[in-house]
């Protein structure tokens, strides 16, 4: 029997099975699996990111798909697990494989997700709500994983775009010494290459004195760079970023990590009836929604869209219906949104914040795309390699 | 002397307002918390008027005596005198009240609460909270029927209209429609619902006696991305003729054949189209901008938009007293 036709049986076994039930009630239970590796120590005195960044978010989407489940007589429920390493990550994943969970959301790193999609293989789709990587865009895509978290190419051509626009054409760029520093400054290299700004230097932080005494005489010194009209951050844990605005040589907006950013949520957002999703994650976190929260929230609200429209949460026919022309998710942004087909990225608007207030949100007008404005944010069909449908 | 020479002002505003010389269209605008009145005569707009915390829905008492607001962050309707435009009184709304409906009987005031997922009917004479019904999340969209049997609410991200029987209270029926439904516009026999959904871009056409939808209207405005084309107020002309849609970010309002469901012509106004009225001869159709502020007029007979109104800070709904 070939794969389609195994398919098919297991859906009609299930169908079958569930018959006497599913008039009843339909059980949806999904997967939350947390592991964020410790960030090391920093800097700047930065307001550490929520333990329960993503977990939170993943519990409003599941309130808000039993909210619409009632009347239609599904039922929601989340299985979550904090992990404090990748083999317990792993093992929390065989165990929920176990109990016949098939649909998940994760929050752990690139290596974590590819570990993960391996393990799963048929038996489950998955949802990166953590990793920004482009590899798992680009060259290492997972037929069984989707993406509602932004890529790093994402973030950084609506951040391009926006400069462009504004012909902040010339920009300083720094970057920190981390591995995600270095994926961030990559993305933002393409980036100005697509959207035509020129890096006029391209330096890497390499200090480690404490910037709280020599701030004020270490940037100066390190950001004279010739005409710059802007200075881009790539310092994604915080770690000396905080220090650059009002440090500059010349006198010039800082952008990117820190400073004026993109971002996939922050609690500024308040058009399209965003006040209402941040009144409802307030109420139930007691804190603001962040964009790792946001990712998780999209990710559970595709499932609950997608079962609303099948009666079904078997997770081949999800994922189907998630590609398919049928869906789309209404999720505050000001547009639907749907999933890439060739990579399984969720595209979506990438708003630009700065602390206390909304910027932009790109896709600008203007940069046009034969197909979606919003696939000018990231890596496009044909500078992928990825084929996963 | 400074409050004597507002008296006076005052007295001069309501003096002009008097019910012989002008007809009035009242928009409330969210982030002024105000509402701008504009004479449909000379199309400017005559008076300011402040009220309470981001005024969503507005709608007139049946004798039109009345204005309801809900001022969404107090978390009450306001009830405001129009002889006086004065606030006179304040109604138990629940949390959060964005769009309400008046039952014919000009008591029944149903509210969508939208932050509790939860509509709430009030009595606007004993005040009495008369039920409260739990719905989808976000319920937005509320409409009567206006032969006073149905109760619909649309909740936004549930993607649903409940419909709730006017005598018990009770949800009768769920439907799924497009995704985030914002709206719902009764036909004046009341035999057909119109409901817009604004991220599906999508109008559903439902037959009342069966609530089963009937037909499904797309729309496609050349030069616009189509997840710009965001439908979400909806007015019918009571010759049924022509429905008006607003059609959001697209900047356009569609002119639909009511009884052939084609669209017709597609008019450019302000910056995301909202809601909508017609005026008593439902010769010209009123458009609230929200990002543009402004107000766009329609001459319905030429399918013409013939000025815009600057107005307040995200104009969001509008009403025109038919007496006035």
């Amino acid at each position: 029997m070939d794969l389609k036709g195994r398919l098919l049986f297991a859906s009609t076994l299930c169908g079958w099975l569930l018959t006497p039930m599913s008039a009843a009630a339909l059980d949806v239970k999904i997967g939350y699996i947390h592991w964020v590796p410790d960030q090391g120590p920093v800097l700047s005195n930065v307001t550490p990111e929520p333990e329960d960044a993503g977990l939170r978010g993943a519990e409003l989407g599941i309130a808000d798909n039993n909210a619409t489940g009632r009347f239609l007589d599904q039922n929601y429920s989340l299985e979550s697990a904090m992990a404090s390493d990748q083999d317990a990550a792993m093992a929390a994943l065989d165990d929920m494989l176990e109990a016949g969970i098939e649909l998940f959301v994760t929050r752990v790193p690139a290596d974590t997700v590819r570990a993960m999609a391996k393990q799963a293989g048929d038996k489950a789709l998955m949802f990166n709500a953590g990793a920004s990587d482009d590899d798992l865009r680009i060259s290492e895509c997972q037929p069984n994983v989707l993406h509602t978290i932004p890529s790093y190419a994402m973030l950084t051509d609506a951040l391009a775009q926006w400069l462009t626009m504004r012909r902040w054409k010339e920009v300083l760029l720094i970057t920190g010494p981390t591995d995600q520093d270095k994926a961030w400054a990559e993305a933002f290299r393409r980036a100005s290459k697509r959207f035509g700004l020129e890096i006029m230097a391209d330096k890497a932080w390499t200090f480690d004195s404490d910037l709280r005494r020599t701030a004020s005489k270490e940037l100066p010194a390190f950001t004279q760079a010739g005409d710059y009209d802007a200075v881009v951050v790539a310092d994604v844990r915080g770690d000396f970023g905080e220090y650059v605005p009002f440090n500059t040589w010349l006198p010039r907006p800082v952008v990117g990590t820190q400073g004026m950013g993109p971002e996939a949520w922050h609690r500024v957002i308040e058009a399209w009836g965003a006040a209402q999703l941040q009144n409802r994650f307030r109420e139930l976190a007691g804190r603001e929604m962040n964009s790792e929260d946001y990712a998780a929230w999209a990710a559970v609200r595709s499932v609950g869209t997608a079962v609303t429209a099948l009666s079904n949460a078997g997770h081949s026919a999800v994922r189907e219906h998630l590609f398919s022309e049928d869906f789309q998710l209404a999720a505050f942004k000001g547009r639907k949104l749907t999933y890439r087909p060739w990579n399984g990225q969720l595209r979506q608007p990438i708003p630009l914040v700065h602390p206390q207030g909304l910027v932009a949100t790109p896709p600008l007008e203007g940069f046009l795309h034969p197909e979606s404005e919003l696939d000018t944010l990231g890596y496009d069909k044909p500078e992928s390699d990825c084929r996963i449908n | 002397m400074i409050n004597l020479f507002k008296i006076a002002a005052l007295a001069a505003a309501v003096g002009l307002s008097s019910p012989a010389l002008a007809g009035l269209a009242y928009v409330s605008n969210e982030k002024d918390n105000t509402l701008s009145v504009i004479d449909t005569d000379t199309l400017e707009v005559v008076d300011t008027i402040e009220v309470g915390a981001r005024p969503r829905g507005i709608l007139l008492s049946k004798d039109h005596t009345k204005l309801y607001i809900c001022a969404s962050d107090d978390d009450t309707v306001q009830v405001m005198d129009l002889a006086t435009r004065k606030i006179i009184d304040t109604l138990p709304s629940g949390e959060d009240p964005e769009q309400f409906a008046l039952h014919p009987n000009n008591r029944h005031l149903y509210i969508a609460n939208e932050d509790d997922a939860i509509v709430t009917v009030v009595d606007v004479q004993t005040k009495d909270v008369l039920a409260q019904i739990d719905v989808g999340v976000e319920p937005e969209g509320m409409a009567v029927s206006p032969d006073g049997k149905w109760a619909v609410n649309t909740s936004e991200t549930s993607s649903m209209l409940h419909w709730i029987n006017t005598e018990t209270f009770e949800i009768e029926k769920n439907t799924v429609v497009g995704q985030r439904p914002r709206h719902v516009e009764f036909t004046k026999d009341s035999k057909i619902a119109w409901a817009s959904a604004e991220i599906g871009g999508t109008v559903h056409i439902f037959d009342v006696d069966t609530i089963e939808e009937i037909k499904q209207i797309d729309f496609q405005i050349k030069g616009v991305p189509q997840d710009r084309v965001q439908p979400v107020g909806i007015q019918l002309t009571s010759d049924g003729k022509h429905a008006f849609v607003a059609l959001g970010p697209s900047n356009h309002v569609a002119v639909v054949d009511t009884q052939t469901y084609e669209v017709l012509e597609y008019l450019l106004v302000g910056a995301r189209v909202w809601q909508l009225a017609l005026d008593k001869d439902e010769k010209f159709l009123y458009t609230t901008n929200g990002v543009s502020g402004d107000v766009s007029v329609i001459d319905v007979e030429e399918l013409k938009v013939i000025k815009s109104i600057k107005v307040g800070r995200y104009p969001w709904g509008v009403v025109i007293d038919p007496t006035s």
